[in-house]
């Protein structure tokens, strides 16, 4: 912490690089680097940790850390994804996860883009009313939705089913899509559009030959961020569904690996790898927008 | 929710579509005209469907709670007619010691929870605001803990604490043998919480640091420099143009962490499922219980109720610190 604390913002470094270089520099810079080291320590080693464990046998598990078991084991097998896949059945809730997280983040993507553009562009009257309603729904307390949900689902016939939540998950998304596409359409300079107009193109073609095109980095933002949230819901799944069949990963993990006298970490663990690589994957390759994705909606 | 909607249509100058007005008035005014109309038209047509989609997702759920609060609503009891009973589900639960300490247990839980975060999460964004070699794979590393489901972290923590499978038992054993073997979660409450508070951190961290990055990122940097020849110290800087500047982003985060933190429901699920005892319960997982497990929907109602409330408290504050920046 002393270490972050010292770090100094960028134009202050290059002003006291100028007056003294040399070893007070040097140990601050060291200083720094240590400091980011332990951040991604911090941030990765678990990773590593649940990785290790998912490797190991039952026996090794039931052994506990310790001696040739260290931070490395001595030796690796791949029994608990086998067993993972071919006796716990993970591709189902794999499967379920993947329908509902893709459906919902359609979904949102289309009707956030429409909201969003008409938000920014056309002057629609208490526009700023509707802004503060859609704020507002995000902060709404999951919990205090499952008991109404449950009921109404349970007068459906729907409980116990995935397609339900595809709407459900909709709270997570539509309110910071709807607001991020908002103000991407806004930073849009409105020439383009004006000019279509002017020569006589309606509002919906313009809105299909000029804005579609301009409007896909956002729109990518968008469904990535929904992407994540569907794909992490837990209340929702754990309230409305019983069967294994129907489970979404999530959910299926938390019945992993619970043996009569301990509970198998290799099992959950290697459940928690698989969930967590696409996740990882669109971390690593659209970091920046997933940033800015989270920021823009938030102040400005 | 309308009273707090009110107060943003008035506080905000609808200067989004202004420029552009102008620029239409100059087109032959009929032309204009129409076309405004059927813009307004088509704009509601646009939005509509996030207004009813969320509306059913919130606003019909919000109402019936209120119903299900004032009447006997339990599954359990499947023939009991649904009575209207007044406000003794709301007795109930002001009555419940369960409800009380978990209401205390919340709240404590927020407090350290979002003064342990801001300031770490603040650390962690001018990290990251520095330029230097590695900075975006720092980014990616400290993003990824964020973007886990919470299914995730807690199950990773749950490892990590566990003494056999767990690397915090191995490394503490290591340190000293009176520390080792030790039963983190469901035993002790103290240890129970810590597990549940470092979960927790560990994944929402990332998240503030992000926030607030993106304030670090907007304040110009000829004010440091101005600081700078004024003589300041970089502590001094930090203090008088650093917060200040970062106040907007600071209350985003500051909020949106309130709201997780006095909701929080996952990690504690899977971590303590609320024990050892009733320990670590908090508000959300004794309203999942009663509702889910005692099918109470009267008394879960008049719970829900007070979570919105809470929530509507700490959003009002948010919209309010919002209106001054635009």
């Amino acid at each position: 912490m002393a270490a972050i604390g010292a770090g100094p913002a960028p134009a202050a470094i290059a002003l006291t690089a100028h007056r003294r270089p040399g070893t007070g520099k040097i140990v601050r810079e060291t200083l720094f680097y240590l400091a980011v080291v332990i951040v991604v320590l911090i941030a990765l080693f678990p990773f590593y940790w649940i990785v290790r464990t998912s490797l190991e046998s039952n026996s090794q598990v039931s052994a506990g850390v310790g001696g040739a078991n260290g931070i490395v084991p001595s030796h690796l097998s791949g029994a608990a994804y086998a067993n993972v896949f071919n006796q716990q059945g993970f591709l189902t809730p794999l499967r379920n996860s993947i329908i509902v997280a893709l459906s919902t983040t359609v979904v949102t993507v289309v009707v956030a883009s429409l909201a969003g553009y008409a938000l920014a562009r056309l002057k629609i009257r208490g526009a700023n009313a509707i802004l503060a309603f859609i704020l507002l729904a995000g902060f709404f307390p999951v919990l205090a939705m499952i008991g109404p949900l449950f009921l109404l689902l349970r007068y459906l016939g729907a409980l116990d089913s995935i397609y339900p939540l595809i709407v459900v998950y909709l709270v997570y998304t539509l309110p910071i899509s709807t607001w991020l596409l908002k103000n991407f359409f806004e930073q849009i300079p409105s020439e383009l559009e004006d000019a279509a107009l002017t020569d006589g193109a309606t509002r919906l073609q313009t809105l299909r030959r000029v804005v579609v095109p301009v409007a896909v980095p956002g729109v990518f933002t968008a469904g990535i961020l929904s992407f994540i949230l569907a794909w992490n819901d837990f209340p929702f799944a754990v309230s409305f569904l019983t069967s294994p069949n129907n489970f979404t990963a999530p959910l299926a993990i938390t019945v992993f690996g619970q043996g009569p006298y301990q509970t198998y970490y290799n099992l959950i663990d290697a459940a928690v790898v698989i969930i967590s690589i696409p996740i990882a994957l669109l971390v690593l390759f659209a970091q920046r927008r997933i940033v800015s994705g989270l920021t823009a909606g938030s102040f400005r | 929710m309308s009273r707090g909607t009110m107060t943003v249509t008035k506080g905000r100058p609808a200067h989004a579509g202004r420029p552009r007005r102008r620029r239409l008035a100059r087109l032959p005014s009929p032309v204009g005209h129409a076309r405004e109309r059927s813009d307004r038209r088509l704009g509601y047509l646009l939005v509509a469907p996030v207004v009813i989609l969320l509306l059913a997702v919130t606003a019909y759920p919000l109402i019936y709670n209120v119903w299900n609060s004032f009447h006997f609503d339990n599954l359990t009891y499947g023939n009991l007619p649904h009575n209207w009973v007044g406000v003794r589900n709301y007795t109930t639960i002001f009555k419940s010691s369960h409800w009380v300490s978990a209401l205390a247990r919340t709240l404590v839980f927020t407090v350290v929870t979002i003064v342990f975060d801001i300031v770490v999460g603040l650390a962690l964004a001018l990290m990251l605001h520095r330029k230097f070699r590695g900075r975006g794979f720092l980014r990616a590393a400290v993003l990824v803990p964020w973007a886990v489901p919470t299914v995730v972290s807690a199950m990773l923590w749950k490892t990590m604490f566990d003494p056999r499978s767990g690397f915090v038992d191995y490394f503490l054993g290591g340190i000293h043998p009176a520390w080792s073997s030790l039963t983190w979660v469901n035993f002790s409450v103290w240890r129970s919480w810590t597990a549940i508070f470092v979960a927790d951190s560990w994944k929402n961290i990332p998240f503030v640091a992000i926030i607030l990055l993106a304030g670090l990122q907007v304040i110009p940097n000829d004010v440091y420099e101005a600081a700078k020849i004024d003589g300041a110290s970089w502590w001094q800087s930090f203090r008088r143009v650093t917060l200040p500047m970062l106040k907007p982003a600071l209350s985003v985060a500051l909020i949106f962490r309130t709201l997780q933190a006095l909701l929080v429901f996952d990690v504690i699920y899977i971590l303590t499922t609320g024990g050892p005892g009733n320990s670590t319960q908090t508000l959300s997982f004794l309203n999942f219980q009663t509702f889910i497990t005692d099918t109470d929907f009267g008394v879960g109602g008049a719970m829900s109720l007070v979570l919105v409330i809470l929530a509507l408290v700490v959003s009002a504050v948010y919209v309010r610190a919002l209106r001054p920046q635009t």
